[in-house]
């Protein structure tokens, strides 16, 4: 099966099957649906738990976005609340915090994006090209170990490691190299950088798995045929790996573009401390301090209305840019 | 492949001779940019396993030796009073490690459930109302509703501080939705169809045929899910603050590594306030909650990068 045909299905599951058809005709004798119910039933029984736990908590709290637009009162039911209109939208952007908030989710979104994104496809490259099987296996399956381990265990052990006073790295700086201790953690522009890396070393091993098993899918003929041309090994990444691996690319960035607001809260939570909040305080820890630490439930709504939103259009976008510039790719 | 046939005999005995030195060269000739791969390679595994060495070498030191700078990636003057009293002085760190299983294991079990109901059932393609039903549910892929409106469900429900919140929030995942019903459409449909042929009703062709063919896809969402709810503690730290006993080992590791709460040190007097103690108390604290997800996922690689690759390329 062709590449093509892969991201064909899965643009079809994203679009909601709008191009299937369904089997069942629109007029039915009585008999055939008494049949149909009978042989399906268990079907739409099985499908009820599930369409349960959806409205209950995916569409209710939709419904909740309301407290947006209402007085910071939750123990009122919500449609008693008295309206406020834009009055939470307006407190938000008349603070200094939220700026700030926006401006670092933005920064921390693009540094992900220029460092972490391409770091997954050079290494998938590399890996492609390691000739030693069993090398490469082992390779692989430590390099998926971070991403097994939890933000609050990555902060423990940045913490330690980049300890101004105890950590390997600055003791390792201060012996061989003599230098003076970096507080990495400690103040806002290393920690911008370091806490970018960590993310990177975090998920590269894993984000790999897509490129490789695209890689796997491209045709060897490709590759000899590139090799009877006299390609170099560069020349073959260059114009048979990367063009094979292309539309895989383009949905992965279409989705960290739909992502771009929202920061991981477990990230910047563990890893942040009193030293660098002015940088450190995304958008998810901005509605967690104001909703729920200092109780202004509609304030944070809005916030995290305005993330919602901001999302939902830059994921489609980046698919109507994508789709754009190449009428085939994109999610739907 | 018309075109091949028309290249003269010359030509394709040329063509071979070359794939075949190429072939040569790919398996025996191993050129510098093949060990400067490798290298790349030796350097991401270090950079991979270093800071796990470097937190157990800490929590393996003695404290003097950590104050004066001595510990880098190799315990110096090995110590083992900090496991000591994480396990044995200090009750909350063991219960909590224990009610962290339990509620993994529960909420694994649940997920991996309610997922396979919600994906099964859309595999037919005769199921009426089907578009509608994944429309639904693709939906909330694309728009979240936020901490606060989950926060106000959750007080009307009365789920606040109440273990529960830990559990049925996060039951389904789209994610895991369609690749379980991707996964379940490869398969041979004649298999449902002789089945059908036989009466046997849907649940029952679901569970004695689908079921048993699925073992990669249902176990990579199982350890998805549990590496998910054993790596958790957002929904803790928001909905559960009331209700220290049922904190899951990572929030108890949060407030451990930021000072919040201090690790009971009694068997070993004297050592309370010894800034090295306390490294080497929260060093073996990570090492204790970590080594359970690293004892696992190298066993199932095989199965999540079969799952992985489900649900993003094959179509």
């Amino acid at each position: 099966m062709s590449m093509k045909k892969h991201i064909d299905g899965l643009v079809q599951y994203m679009s909601g099957f709008t191009k299937e058809k369904s089997n069942f005709p629109h007029s039915i004798g009585l008999r055939r649906a008494g049949n149909y119910l009978i042989r399906y039933w268990i079907l739409y029984a099985m499908l009820l738990l599930p369409i349960a736990f959806f409205i209950i908590f995916r569409y209710v709290p939709m419904f909740n976005i309301l407290l947006a637009f209402k007085e910071n009162n939750i123990f009122l039911p919500l449609l008693e609340v008295p309206w406020a209109g834009i009055a939470n939208f307006a407190r938000a952007w008349a603070m200094d915090h939220f700026h700030n908030a926006v401006k670092s989710t933005i920064m921390f979104s693009i540094l992900d994006l220029i460092v972490g994104f391409p770091a997954p496809i050079i290494l998938a490259l590399l890996l492609n090209e390691l000739k030693f099987r069993r090398f490469k296996r082992i390779t692989q399956t430590i390099s998926y170990m971070p991403f097994f381990l939890s933000w609050i265990i990555i902060s423990g052990m940045a913490l330690r490691l980049f300890a101004t006073n105890t950590g390997a790295v600055n003791n390792i700086l201060m012996a061989w190299f003599n230098m003076q201790p970096i507080p990495f953690l400690g103040e806002t522009t290393h920690w911008v950088w370091t806490v970018v890396l960590i993310a990177v070393w975090r998920s590269l091993g894993w984000n790999t798995i897509i490129y490789l098993a695209a890689i796997t899918s491209i045709s060897p003929e490709l590759y000899e045929a590139a090799e009877v041309d006299g390609a170099s090994r560069l020349r073959k990444i260059w114009h048979v790996t990367l063009p094979g691996i292309r539309p895989v690319i383009v949905i992965l960035f279409i989705l960290t573009m739909g992502n771009m607001m929202g920061a991981d809260f477990e990230r910047f939570m563990s890893l942040s401390n009193h030293l660098v909040r002015s940088v450190s305080d995304v958008l998810p820890l901005f509605v967690y301090r104001w909703g729920l630490l200092n109780l202004q439930y509609a304030l944070a709504t809005a916030v995290g209305v305005i993330q919602s939103f901001i999302n939902l259009i830059l994921l489609l976008g980046a698919n109507f840019v994508i789709k754009r510039i190449d009428g085939e790719a994109g999610l739907w | 492949m018309v075109k091949n046939r028309e290249i003269s005999k010359e030509t394709h005995e040329k063509i071979l001779a070359v794939k075949a030195t190429a072939n040569k060269n790919r398996l025996h000739r191993t050129s510098f940019g093949d060990w400067l791969i490798v290298f790349l390679c030796v350097i991401l595994i270090i950079t991979c396993i270093l800071p796990l060495l470097s937190v157990i070498a800490q929590s393996l030191s003695s404290p003097r030796a950590i104050m004066h700078r001595e510990v880098t990636f190799w315990p110096v003057e090995l110590h083992t009073d900090a496991y000591r009293d994480l396990i044995f002085a200090d009750r909350r760190f063991m219960t909590s490690l224990g009610w962290t299983a339990i509620l993994t294991v529960i909420v694994t079990i649940i997920n991996v459930t309610m997922t396979v109901l919600c994906a099964y059932p859309l595999t037919y393609d005769k199921l009426k109302g089907r578009r509608i039903i994944t429309i639904f549910i693709l939906f909330t892929m694309l728009f979240n509703a936020g901490t606060i409106p989950m926060f106000v469900l959750f007080r009307n429900l009365n789920l606040i501080n109440n273990p529960l919140v830990l559990v049925l929030p996060g039951m389904i995942s789209v994610f895991w939705v369609i690749v379980m019903r991707k996964f379940f459409l490869g398969l041979p449909s004649s298999l449902r169809e002789s089945a059908e042929i036989d009466g046997a009703n849907p649940l029952r062709i679901l569970i004695s045929i689908y079921l048993p063919l699925s073992a990669p896809v249902l176990a990579t969402a199982a350890l998805m899910y549990a590496v998910g709810r054993w790596n958790g503690f957002t929904d803790a730290l928001m909905f559960m603050q009331g209700r220290p006993e049922y904190h899951p080992i990572q929030l108890l590791l949060y407030n451990i590594i930021n000072n919040n709460i201090g690790i009971d040190t009694t068997l070993d007097p004297g050592v309370a306030g010894n800034p090295g103690r306390s490294e080497t108390l929260r060093g073996a604290a990570i090492v204790v909650a970590t080594v359970p997800i690293l004892c696992v996922y190298p066993w199932l690689q095989r199965f999540f990068v079969k799952g992985v690759t489900l649900g993003a390329v094959k179509g």
